[in-house]
């Protein structure tokens, strides 16, 4: 690094904070919105010595947390119809609460009961966070709580929200925060201006349910893509200005994601169907198989090695290369929340809240540990530090290793 | 501590501002400034820097940044919000104090905005949870639903320690709390316990249901493309017409709305059909002219409209329904209105979407029912 061209203002949040922490978790599913922490080492065997600390948390949510820097970002909402919108700051090192935000719903709050109005993953892009809650309301904060933004989506359009709950994540793509908010009776996903909430670009979107959440992928020629999967099939946009590039028109889930690795994309559409996108052209269809199907949990690849987690608890491990199931491993489900991966281990939470840690090297797989955590979990976990971050409705958990920071 | 160039900013404007401003007021133009953003980020720029003056406003001025939110949309409410927020964690940060006698002259004062009343009772909570809790009784009937919650919560709670000892007692207090409440989840949950102790609430009276209809379907839904279609019914209401319906001729039909929970069921006339389109008309007599809310539940898809005037759709399925799912404010007129629904049903089959059905209520904006007088 030059010092002499980093700006006086940087410099001093240098010396101030040190180092940025690479291992940071800035949004759903990871640095690479597929589940896997490129760096962390988490202990392969989980007991009650390894919860580093734990949080209260009011209200409802099922938003995976988000770790940036020193602290950690949860969104829950509370109040009669879940009305109060709510982003929370806990301290990284021992889980002290810095700063709290609340907001009132301009949109919708209905939700099924398993999910809540915080159900979608916040982001970050280092110095701000980005929380969106089912009502499709969406505030920018810096990491100390001082608004940037708040944006009413819902209430500014009041028909594109859905009687279940609304629950696609929030990502960042080139500089573009990409909000997706499809329902069936106004579709559309939305390029917004991080800086200041405005819209880049709106598209139109199939008028169906959908749950899944947008996923940031570079393809061959180096554009940055914006995956967008629902029951109409697979479609990349630019994250630039939302033109389509490519569609993959098949039939799509709408609930697990697409996974992004190594250069393919592993699709939930017609059990399991692996794409690489290639210059010039319309993605090639790589393999599909029946065999490998998800519930809620999206995909994981680990590398040439894919796993699909249902909602009973069977986790498949196929072959990533052409599709072959290679094992079966029964865990106690049921799951809602996608397993992350660390340190080659797969951390999977069932919704009665057991954290089971699976080794996927051996070979038919296998429980290497469990941590009973005791409460509902539905959330996808989280990893940054050298920890698992769970959380349910009322609590959050650091699990792992108090590493300093 | 992490210090990014934009947060360094901020904490320099804020000290600073701290600094010179403990007995100033916050410059009205900032306050102004966060009234003034709209939909699809109108006016941000400006509010984003005005958001750091107001947030940096010395904590006696906690009143006039609540009073700010009267009239404010709400864009505007949690841009506010938020700068209160900030004000109050700098103040209890730093161990000063709220300034809670002030704070209770703006809540007691129901002419503010519901919610930042609401916000200065949680202020006052925080800083002095004994005079807080004094203060709930009062709101039994509070024009503030968020506070009035909490006065019909503690009349339940105060009428279960009287179960035991007292039915009769318990019952009384049971029926003030019902008489206080304006929400569903609360409504329901007393005249369950009621129902318990032996006394059957009238549930229809208690919500207001517009029970009273006439029907007329099916048309045709195939593919949805009927939610669009305005079959004749959304030009006239005419209750001695015939049309072409879906499968031969169609007439309007007297229905009354069923159950405790007001339900208008197309299935009881029509049979259960698939992709297939009814309206629901009903006159109601308003005694004079008045702000309302047309308040519906329906898992269908639907349209509303009054006198004539299309106030808004959805073409939704089988996601859910509740009570008051869908808020419509309207302008009622003295003496007779028509009430228009279309409630469409989609082509699923499943045991879960057989219904083809809407409830409907008429109430101010907190919730009160408003009874057609006739």
């Amino acid at each position: 690094m030059n010092l002499r061209h980093l700006p006086l203002t940087g410099l001093l949040g240098l010396l101030l904070t040190g180092p940025v922490v690479a291992a940071d978790w800035m949004q759903f599913r990871g640095p690479d919105g597929n589940g896997v922490s490129p760096d962390a080492q988490l202990p392969r065997t989980l007991d009650a010595q390894s919860v580093v600390w734990t949080a209260d948390l009011p209200g409802r949510g099922v938003s995976s947390p988000i770790v940036v820097r020193d602290r950690v970002f949860v969104t829950s909402t509370s109040g009669p119809r879940n009305a109060e919108l709510r982003v929370l700051c806990f301290a990284l090192s021992d889980g002290h609460l810095i700063w709290e935000r609340q907001f009132w719903a301009t949109g919708r709050t209905m939700t099924h009961e398993k999910i809540s109005g915080a159900t979608p993953t916040a982001v970050s892009d280092g110095e701000h966070v980005f929380a969106l809650f089912s009502s499709n309301d969406c505030a920018a904060l810096d990491l100390d709580g001082n608004l940037l933004w708040y944006r009413g989506l819902g209430k500014d359009y009041p028909n594109a929200n859905n009687s279940l709950g609304m629950s696609s994540s929030l990502a960042i793509a080139d500089g573009t925060l990409v909000a997706q908010v499809e329902s069936q009776s106004e579709s559309f996903t939305a390029g917004l201006d991080p800086a200041t909430g405005r819209n880049r670009w709106r598209i139109e979107r199939p008028r169906t349910s959908n749950w899944t959440s947008p996923v940031v992928f570079r393809d061959p020629e180096g554009r940055t893509l914006v995956l967008l999967l629902s029951s109409n099939g697979l479609v990349a946009v630019d994250a630039r200005d939302g033109s389509r590039v490519w569609s993959h028109d098949d039939k799509g889930s709408t609930v697990p994601s697409v996974t992004a690795s190594g250069g393919r994309l592993y699709v939930p559409s017609n059990g399991l169907t692996v794409l690489e996108p290639v210059a010039g052209a319309k993605p090639k269809s790589v393999w599909r198989s029946t065999q490998l199907r998800t519930g809620t949990p999206s995909p994981v690849v680990l590398g040439n090695r894919v796993f699909l987690l249902n909602d009973g608890g069977i986790l498949s491990c196929g072959d990533a290369t052409d599709g072959k199931r290679l094992w079966q491993l029964r865990l106690d489900g049921p799951f809602s929340a996608t397993p992350v991966v660390a340190g080659g281990l797969l951390y999977c939470v069932n919704e009665k809240g057991l954290v089971q840690v699976v080794d996927p090297s051996k070979p038919e797989g296998e429980r290497v540990s469990t941590l009973p955590l005791g409460q509902t979990v539905i959330a996808t976990p989280s990893i940054a530090s050298n920890s698992l971050f769970v959380r349910s409705d009322g609590r959050l958990w650091r699990i792992g290793r108090a590493s300093p920071l | 501590m992490i210090l990014s160039p934009r947060r360094l900013f901020l904490g320099l404007v804020s000290g600073l501002l701290t600094l010179v401003s403990v007995s100033a007021v916050v410059p009205s133009s900032a306050l102004n400034a966060l009234r003034s953003v709209g939909p699809e980020g109108q006016g941000h720029e400006a509010a984003q820097k005005a958001w750091p003056l107001v947030a940096a406003a010395p904590a006696k001025d906690l009143p006039q940044l609540l009073a700010a939110m009267d009239g404010a949309n709400d864009y505007a409410m949690n841009w506010i919000r938020t700068a209160i927020e900030a004000v109050v964690q700098r103040e209890i940060g730093s161990g000063g104090t709220l300034p809670v006698a002030s704070l209770e002259s703006f809540l007691k004062d129901t002419r503010h905005n519901p919610r930042a009343r609401r916000l200065a009772f949680d202020l006052i909570r925080r800083a002095d949870p004994r005079a807080a809790d004094g203060l709930v009784p009062g709101f039994l009937n509070d024009p503030g639903n968020d506070l009035r919650r909490e006065a019909v919560d503690r009349l339940v709670a105060d009428a279960g320690k009287q179960v035991a000892t007292d039915k009769a007692a318990a019952r009384d207090t049971y029926r003030k709390a019902l008489q206080s409440a304006r929400e569903a989840d609360q409504i329901e949950s007393i005249a369950k316990t009621l129902g318990d102790l032996g006394e059957k609430v009238d549930l229809p009276q208690t919500f207001g249901w517009v029970t009273r209809w006439k029907l007329i379907g099916p048309f045709d839904n195939t593919g949805n493309r009927g939610f669009t279609q305005a079959y004749p019914p959304e030009t006239v209401v005419d209750p001695k017409a015939e049309y072409p319906g879906k499968s031969g001729p169609v007439r309007w039909v007297d229905a009354e709305a069923q159950g405790d929970y007001g339900i208008v069921d197309f299935n009881k006339p029509f049979g259960a059909l698939k992709e297939v389109a009814g309206y629901a008309v009903a006159e109601f007599v308003s005694d004079k002219a008045r702000p309302a809310e047309i308040r519906l539940g329906c898992k269908n898809g639907w349209k509303v409209w009054l006198n004539g005037k299309f106030l808004f759709g959805r073409d939704e399925y089988h996601t859910g329904a509740e009570i008051d799912q869908f808020r419509l404010p309207v302008q009622l007129r003295a003496g007779t209105n028509v009430l228009l629904v279309k409630c469409t049903q989609n082509e699923q089959v499943e045991d879960w979407t057989k219904e083809w059905e809407f409830q409907l209520r008429v109430t101010d904006a907190q919730g009160t029912p408003i009874r057609s007088s006739r």
